[in-house]
């Protein structure tokens, strides 16, 4: 789970990480009336959308008076904002944070991070003016107060005043503290910049929360609202409500699978025979049948699918007759006009046909996955011809 | 022969009394693990499944000189649940809970560090001794004793090349889920050598998937072993739709998100048979041992 950049921002500040004053806006006359009651002379307009990148296309403008200010924010407020971590077709900027410029003497780059290999959480830090690969990694011991890392020594790589130093490891123990506290698999500070002051500055922030901790953080969960409502797709995010992972995509053949290395394997092979996936589907062992149901109807909902895959293989936790009766249920509510296409192993996979026959659902049913995926790209070829 | 567990592996079930874990363990019962305790706290004394249950995994070690836990536990308190086992000793620790948060993960992997524990998953479909023992939520009807062991990342596909692997005239010597989660108890390179030390395991079969290095760090043991068994992998995900990237952190940091096509280069470069399609995943390993 992504979260904005003033959400970070505020969530970071209450572990003790400086933040430039600001204030979000919703239009261009709220991004004005902040930077007149904020009274800046001069301020930062910052599309808050979930990708990096954003200076270097536009994202970030600078404005020199109030008027120049809501200016700005009406340039990014209803357009999207296209960087290399958006896809082509760009994210749609709703809000912008109007922020206090701040001058500053050097940028720095400091992240706390998942090392999935080793199985710690991790600080990265760099140079911003060195290249890419100057990074320094320091793994860090997760403990009763919160986290433990050689905070000092990261410090002193970047060959500070001795009291800087001190000050920049505290910074960076906090920011660690926020990762720890709040469940994230990211913390990315780019840049943390030395004012002219001498305080060390988050000037942007990205943080991604741990879906699965969701629970013990009832204050992200409304964070979440915001996030990902705008963000996320709705059809998915209402799919992941019913215990389904589920994707749109640009194909004809809706496909039905139960686990994600199933589903991944159902892309590659529907790949191979020459088809194209409609959209992504894990059925969670979690499922019930009429949420087997509800994911269903999406499929047969969609006009472009010419043919629907059901590749199962029943295990220990999600049964196939699970699966066929959920589909049973929905095509009685709504009829299924493209053809189905099914491939049944494992655990009930007779008793799944079974059902299929006692709900009068009309299925082609295989023997292996490739000939199913071969038959549906046939019947899906001849439906579009 | 196996590896991890066989018939006389003394098994306790930490959150046996739960809903879940009743239907599950019944099943493992029934097909000839050798449960000896459960252990849910408040409900020392009393029995369940014809086990004593114990308050504590200490307790229940102690007691019935059980070596392997199976941990049924939800996901706020799995992690406290693999500690515990941990701090008792128990040698093989298997954890079948799914979304428990990577920040407990890192908890239990310090923990982990230095211990005698063995921990599969969590997020585990669990180890499977096919005519042996089972500690997990898998499938059998499709597994049959034989040759091949199979380690995975994930449980749908374990079910599919189990059920591959016996339609080609194989079977299985063990099983072993990895689990699905960023940081999670072994990987594919420990199972590889645990089924290269296991004299009853003449072929080894890894299924992995895009994300994460667990294939790179496999195929890095393999090429150094050079090993005589053939290993057979498929890896899935290859046209998996492309996943948002936020910031710069994961490139930072090396094997954050390793492509189906990197990492299927990188076993073959260590001598690693690459399966062409999912589907022959068991005829490629056939044709490996038998020809």
């Amino acid at each position: 789970m992504n979260l904005h950049e003033f959400q970070a921002k505020e969530l970071l500040a209450q572990f003790g990480v400086p933040i430039p004053r600001g204030r979000i806006a919703a239009s261009p006359a709220e991004a004005a009336s902040v930077a007149r009651r904020l009274g800046f002379a001069q301020c930062v307009v910052k599309a808050q959308v979930n990708a990096g990148d954003r200076a270097a296309n536009g994202g970030i403008r600078f404005a020199s008076s109030v008027d120049e200010a809501g200016r700005m924010a009406a340039e990014l407020i209803g357009s999207p904002l296209v960087t290399a971590q958006t896809g082509p077709a760009g994210k749609l900027v709703r809000w912008v944070y109007v922020e206090e410029a701040v001058a500053f003497k050097r940028e720095l780059y400091v992240a706390v991070v998942v090392d999935r290999t080793a199985g710690a959480l991790v600080l990265v830090t760099r140079d911003r003016d060195a290249g890419p690969d100057a990074g320094m990694t320091t793994r860090l011991e997760l403990s009763e107060a919160g986290v433990r890392g050689d905070f000092e020594k990261a410090a002193a790589a970047f060959r500070l005043e001795p009291s800087l130093t001190s000050l920049l490891a505290k910074r960076m123990s906090q920011i660690a503290q926020a990762a720890v506290a709040l469940d994230a698999m990211l913390v990315e500070i780019s840049p943390l910049v030395l004012t002219h002051s001498g305080e060390f500055i988050a000037l942007d922030a990205k943080m991604s929360a741990d879906h699965n901790a969701l629970f013990r953080h009832p204050d992200l969960i409304g964070l979440r609202e915001v996030s990902e409502a705008e963000d996320g797709d709705p059809i998915a995010l209402a799919a992941d409500l019913h215990q389904i992972n589920y994707m749109r995509l640009d194909g004809d053949i809706g496909l039905v699978v139960n686990g994600a290395g199933l589903a991944l394997a159902t892309l590659d092979l529907l790949h191979a025979a020459g088809g194209r996936p409609a959209n992504f589907m894990d059925i969670r062992t979690t499922a019930s049948t009429l949420d087997i149901a509800y994911a269903f109807e999406l499929i047969a909902a969609n006009p472009r699918v010419g043919a629907v895959l059901v590749n199962v293989h029943g295990g220990g936790m999600q049964r196939c007759d699970t699966i066929a009766d959920g589909i049973g249920i929905a095509v009685r509510r709504r009829a299924c006009p493209a053809p189905i296409v099914v491939r049944l192993a494992g655990n009930n996979a007779e008793f799944a046909a079974s059902r299929f026959r006692s709900y009068g659902v009309p299925v082609i049913e295989t023997a292996d996955m490739w000939e199913a995926a071969n038959t549906a790209v046939q019947l899906a070829t001849r439906k579009a011809a | 022969m196996a590896v991890l567990a066989n018939r006389d592996t003394r098994v306790i079930c930490q959150g046996l009394t739960g809903r879940a874990a009743t239907y599950h363990v019944g099943r493992m019962i029934a097909y000839g693990t050798r449960l000896v305790a459960g252990v849910t706290p408040g409900r020392g004394g009393q029995r369940h499944l014809d086990v004593p249950v114990f308050d504590t995994v200490a307790e229940a070690a102690a007691e019935t000189g059980a070596t392997a836990s199976l941990v049924f536990v939800p996901p706020a308190n799995a992690a406290d649940a693999m500690i515990e086992a941990i701090d008792a000793g128990i040698e093989l620790v298997v954890c079948v809970t799914e979304r428990v948060p990577v920040m407990d993960m890192i908890r239990v992997r310090q923990k982990l560090a230095g211990s005698r524990t063995r921990l599969v998953g969590p997020n585990s479909q669990g180890v499977l001794v096919p005519g042996e023992t089972q500690l997990g939520v898998m499938a059998t009807i499709n597994a049959r004793r034989g040759p091949v062991g199979i380690a995975s990342r994930s449980a749908s596909l374990t079910s599919e090349v189990v059920a591959q692997t016996t339609a080609a005239g194989l079977g299985q010597s063990t099983t072993i889920g990895v689990g699905g989660d960023p940081v999670h108890g072994i990987g594919l390179a420990e199972s590889v050598r645990l089924f290269l030390d296991d004299p009853a395991t003449e072929g080894i079969i890894l299924i992995g998937e895009i994300g994460g290095n667990d294939e790179e760090e496999a195929a890095a043991l393999i090429k150094r072993l050079a090993p005589d068994k053939p290993i057979v992998a498929l890896v899935v995900g290859r046209h998996a739709p492309a996943q948002q990237r936020m910031g710069h952190a994961g490139a930072l940091v090396a094997g954050q998100a390793g492509s189906a096509e990197a990492k299927m280069e990188a076993l073959r470069e260590a001598g690693v048979l690459i399966a062409p399609r999912a589907d022959l995943v068991g005829m490629t390993m056939r044709q490996a041992l038998v020809g």
